[in-house]
């Protein structure tokens, strides 16, 4: 089979800092290659790099034939020839891919312009049999359109038709369904197919095995800007050689499911909990029960509730119906200063730990604030009690003199961990707290939040839109959709018998890792 | 692109909704504005009651002015200073509805006379700044973006320095550089083209190196920006780029700074009219503040009020226009 | 981060400072002192500004004169923004009817562009260096407060504020822990840029005029003397404006600095 591209030790180094490193393969005509790697593996510097956009300040060496050109020898405008129109790119942030000052149907007519003579009027129409063809509902009203007015879904469906627009042989797809929804992804994952069957090659730039298993028929695991092992989709995921690949596929959540402790009493319970901004209502009746040292699971896709009720439940926002009750006792029906004695006993965890910090100050002194209601008054915080709270959660103390942002995001999860933790609370309401961490550094921090509920007896409402994460990590579940609690059970019953028809078609359309 | 007939039913009920939302902006920023005017008035009426002394006095130039015992019971007279203050003020908002606004003692004529005379030349000269700056900031902008690291770092210097620049001192430098050392241009302002060039340029070059450094920011980062990426990626050039994609991000923060361009510009046409001794509204408000003429004070900065209001309520339209995002909102 | 710029401008600012502490240091000589025989000398080893009407050193009385000019700027600096901090945190931190009126309010004082506000106070209470710094603060306030005003209202619904009620602290804590340092951080780059621009403002003032008055070695004051004889004696009014820029020029740079270093 002939190569339409080869790669062939390839490295981008930017001043003293090398992205990648001696990087070899080739992608067949029409075949799906993909990368897979975490962040910091290079993966997205090297697909920038085969179309030479990798930046000012890069230096590369080694090759990379497209067809029989060399493409680290050409000519910039032998390059923008082939960009667009031999070789599409659907970039990572894909949702922020499009001018937001241009209608969508000017930016996908740009690749026309640029590389055709067509006229405003045939460009137009071959737009609309783009947005056609890659299954936009009301093509014409969304040509229209400007970015911010389309869900993320539709947005990504209009970048693909920009990349695709004169059928380039080679489509270079960097996290093409990253921060989507699950059934949109699948969607995005069947549209891929069709274009692989149709003869476009495909380069997917990915972090999720379970996407890239569905896909690609080769694999190149990156770490660190090397190559650590390569091969057809069905040996790595099968026989994986290397230790990191082998880490990578062990650390997918859902493999294992949750072994929970019987349940102890009620510590939240919340009675038919509504809430409303404007005209949209986010939670409509929803009822729970949080019982001590188990985990419930919130799972659904964006827009459906899920965090709002996380932050009823703390307390942050007033239910405008319905009420919510902490330890027996009246939580959200009472005015705050009746709340401030019992909030160390709740506390929290969110997605981004990093904003959730003073950007002024040090870790030692975010815990030591932390340490503070709890403490007895006119009791000063000792640096035993730092240091003991650092490794606990598996830090080391020389982190304590460090500001967050100079920590990796695994570490800063664990830091706001020790914060959330350090008052010695008997609930923490956990939102999305590792959908932003590598696969790798996911499953350490829900080892952690496992082994500190053992210790402490800790409960946990758990919000996520990951089912993988789900079904690790909860005891009970709720799957929450238009502000409603659609299905609800323990976690293994709803996975094994979904009764719901959207529980159904989640369950469905999550992309199940392929071996 | 134009909608086809398939679509309609939506567009009607959207379109009206978007008219609502027009009309309701509208009557917000006309509000906003009347309610400026009024607390600028109210102010300024205040203004004189406070000055130490006798507002009759004041009127008519101050407490060294030696005014005649007739012409202070004159000004009492006309200005109504024997009634009651709530009368007065009644008064004096009924006679700034019909466009009065007193006369100026120093020059014994009507405040809006000589507003109405002053305006021209300020005007032509605040609009040709406006211009050269607006293009020097471009080019500029233009040269960043094509440069390195170590141009661009200069260029950023060399805009801070400029907007740091006091203008009389810009216009004694330009005055010593083009005319004593060149002789290029006339070192006083002469009717026509060649006499504008050195006092424009005064006013342009702070401006032109406030808007660049507004612009700078937002320049560079939309081109690092995902969809300049893949712009890019879909084969366009370096200055297809600029000119369709980052541009127009560019161009948002500065046009924000309209209003206070227009105001930077008025401040500025005080010092350098006077110091090129060109005819305009600067100067005389600088001779009407040297007289302690309150009057034609008072006039001037009403006048400059509205102006600012205008000013901004376009801005607020030319925002609307250049970022569609701000359309459907409100 | 010692970029080439943010040291000159270290230096020159360093230079300003010594001169208006200890101006004998630089300048031996008494700026006061008047030699009518060497009235209008141009530039020279021995006067390297130049001499005034009176003959007095140019140079020497520009160093003298640092003092009084950098007081100036701070003082109109530190009324600015004392007004500006009252209105930013009432606005942003009060009730809503408050944030309402005060944003209103500040939106009027901004209509007038500043200089045109300061010449009505002037044309209210006469010409000098007091009503003229006092109108310089006046006219800078609506500025920062807008600023002040903008940043309060981002700091309180900054997540770390929220993380800080779920752990149970009050409201006084968290305004005192969080809010303030927070705000406080931009104060000090409001003012660094503040202190050059309202030395340029008091100086226009006074070049036209309605600011300090001559014999008075303060910047400004030689601008309003040195106004008459521009197009023959040049250097009067040249190097008294050449030195304001330069401390403009400086202090804004260092502020710029700052900021970029603050975001980072």
């Amino acid at each position: 089979m002939t190569s339409l591209l080869t790669v062939q030790n390839l490295s981008v180094g930017f001043g003293p800092l090398t992205a990648v490193s001696d990087v070899s393969f080739d992608i067949p005509a029409g075949a799906c290659v993909a990368i897979v790697g975490e962040s910091g593996s290079g993966k997205s510097v090297t697909a920038r790099t085969i179309l030479g956009l990798a930046g000012r300040d890069a230096t590369v060496s080694g090759s990379i034939g497209f067809d029989d050109t060399d493409l680290t020898h050409s000519s910039p405008r032998r390059l923008r020839a082939l960009r667009g129109r031999d070789i599409g790119f659907v970039s990572q942030g894909a949702l922020v891919a499009l001018d937001p000052l241009r209608t969508v149907g000017h930016e996908i007519a740009d690749s026309l312009r640029v590389h055709t003579k067509l006229s405003p009027r045939q460009r137009q129409e071959r737009v609309i049999e783009l947005l056609e063809s890659v299954g936009m509902p009301e093509p014409m009203l969304r040509a229209s359109q400007r970015p911010d007015q389309l869900s993320g879904g539709l947005r990504q469906r209009a970048v693909i038709a920009s990349a695709i627009a004169l059928n380039p042989r080679l489509l270079i797809a960097d996290e093409p369904t990253t921060a989507l929804d699950a059934t949109v992804t699948a969607g995005i994952l069947d549209l891929l197919a069709t274009l692989r069957e149709r003869g476009t090659a495909i380069l997917l730039i990915s972090h999720d095995l379970a996407v890239v298993s569905r896909l690609a028929s080769h694999i190149v695991v990156m770490r660190a800007g090397v190559v650590v092992e390569s091969g057809s989709t069905q040996q790595v995921l099968r026989e994986p050689r290397h230790p990191y690949t082998r880490e990578l596929i062990a650390a997918v959540p859902g493999g294992l499911p949750h072994t929970g402790s019987p349940a102890g009493e009620p510590v939240v319970t919340a009675t038919g909990v509504t809430k409303r901004f404007g005209s949209r209502v986010a939670v409509d009746e929803v009822s729970y029960e949080l019982r001590r040292g188990r985990t419930l699971g919130v799972v659904g896709e964006s827009g459906s509730g899920k965090t709002t009720l996380a932050r009823l439940t703390l307390a942050l926002e007033r239910p405008d119906a319905g009420s919510i009750e902490l330890f027996g006792e009246p939580w959200t029906a009472v005015p705050e200063r009746d709340r401030t004695a019992r909030r160390p006993r709740i506390g929290a965890i969110y997605q981004d730990a990093l904003s959730s910090f003073d950007p002024r100050l040090t870790v030692r002194q975010i815990l030591a604030d932390a340490l503070g209601p709890a403490a007895e008054l006119g009791r000063r915080v000792t640096e035993a009690e730092l240091v003991s709270l650092v490794e606990r959660v598996g830090l080391n103390a020389n982190v304590l003199p460090r500001h967050p942002r100079v920590l990796s995001g695994g570490q800063q999860q664990r830091v706001a961990i020790a914060r959330a933790i350090a008052p010695r609370p008997d609930v923490i309401v956990c939102d999305e707290p590792v959908s932003n961490l590598d696969v790798s550094v996911q499953a350490q921090v829900l080892a952690l939040l496992d082994g500190l509920q053992r210790e402490f007896g800790l409960s946990y409402l758990f919000i996520t839109h990951d089912l993988g994460v789900v079904r690790q990590v909860s005891d009970e579940l709720l799957v929450m959709k238009d502000g409603v609690v659609v299905e609800r059970g323990e976690t293994e019953a709803v996975f094994a018998e979904p009764r719901h028809p959207f529980t159904r078609a989640l369950l469905a359309a999550v992309p199940k890792l392929r071996r | 692109m134009a909608l086809p007939l398939g679509a309609t039913t939506t567009t009607t009920a959207a379109d009206s909704v978007r008219r609502r939302s027009w009309l309701r902006w509208a009557l917000a920023r006309l509000g906003g504005v009347v309610f400026v005017l009024w607390a600028v008035a109210t102010v300024t009426f205040f203004a004189i009651r406070l000055i130490p002394g006798d507002p009759a006095e004041a009127i008519l130039g101050g407490p060294g002015s030696q005014a005649s015992e007739e012409a202070l019971a004159q000004a009492r007279k006309d200005y109504g200073l024997d009634l009651p203050l709530g009368i007065q003020y009644l008064h004096y908002l009924g006679r700034l509805v019909t466009g009065d606004l007193g006369t100026s003692y120093s020059l014994r004529s009507p405040v809006t006379t000589v507003i109405g005379q002053n305006l021209g030349p300020t005007l032509l000269l605040a609009l040709s700044s406006l211009a050269i700056a607006v293009v020097l900031a471009l080019m500029l902008a233009l040269w960043s973006s094509r440069s390195g690291r170590a141009a661009a770092a200069v260029g950023s210097v060399l805009e801070i320095i400029a907007s740091a620049v006091p203008h009389f001192w810009l216009a004694i430098a330009l005055i010593l550089l083009f005319s004593t050392g060149l002789g290029w241009l006339p070192p006083v302002s002469v009717p026509g083209p060649a006499g504008l060039v050195l006092p424009a340029l005064t006013l342009a070059i702070p401006l032109a190196g406030f808007l660049g450094q507004v612009m700078r920011e937002s320049l560079l980062d939309a081109l690092a920006s995902p969809f300049v990426l893949a712009a890019r990626a879909r084969g366009e050039s370096e200055s297809g780029v600029f000119w369709r994609h980052a541009l127009r991000h560019a161009a948002i923060p500065a046009i924000g700074l309209a209003g206070w361009a227009f105001g930077s510009l008025i401040s500025g046409a005080v010092v350098v009219e006077t110091i090129f001794a060109r005819p305009g509204l600067g100067r005389s408000l600088l001779s009407a503040v040297q007289d302690r003429d309150v009057p034609l004070v008072l006039g001037v900065v009403l006048v400059v009020a509205v102006g600012y209001m205008l000013v901004t309520t376009l801005t607020d339209l030319a925002d609307r226009l250049v970022d569609p995002r701000l359309r459907s909102r409100s | 981060m010692r970029r080439p710029s943010v040291v000159v401008s270290l230096a020159i600012v360093l230079f300003i400072v010594i001169a208006a502490i200890a101006p004998n240091l630089l300048a031996p000589g008494d700026p006061l002192a008047i030699h009518p025989g060497d009235s209008f000398l141009p530039p020279s080893l021995g006067h390297p500004f130049g001499t005034d009407e009176s003959g007095r050193d140019v140079y020497t009385r520009i160093i003298h004169g640092a003092g009084a000019s950098v007081l100036i700027g701070i003082t109109a600096t530190a009324i600015g923004l004392g007004l500006a901090i009252v209105f930013g945190l009432l606005a942003g931190l009060g009730p809503r009817w408050l944030d309402f009126g005060t944003t209103r309010f500040l939106e009027v004082l901004f209509a007038f562009p500043g200089l045109l506000f300061a010449l009505l106070f002037i044309v209210i209470y006469g010409p000098g260096v007091l009503t003229s710094t006092i109108a310089v603060g006046l006219a800078t306030a609506p500025g920062y407060g807008r600023i002040i005003r903008s940043r309060v209202l981002v700091v309180r619904r900054a997540p770390y504020l929220e993380a800080s009620l779920v752990l149970g602290r009050g409201r006084f804590f968290r305004v005192t822990r969080h809010l303030l340092p927070n705000v406080a951080g931009s104060l000090f780059v409001l003012a660094t840029l503040g202190i050059g621009q309202s030395i340029v403002w008091a100086s226009s003032l006074s070049y036209l005029g309605l600011g300090a008055v001559p014999p008075a070695a303060e910047w400004g004051a030689m601008l309003s003397a040195g106004r008459t004889y521009i197009s023959s004696f040049w250097w009067l009014t040249f190097f008294p404006g050449l030195f304001i820029v330069l401390t403009a020029a400086a202090t804004t740079l260092l502020g710029r600095g700052l900021q970029e270093r603050v975001r980072s």
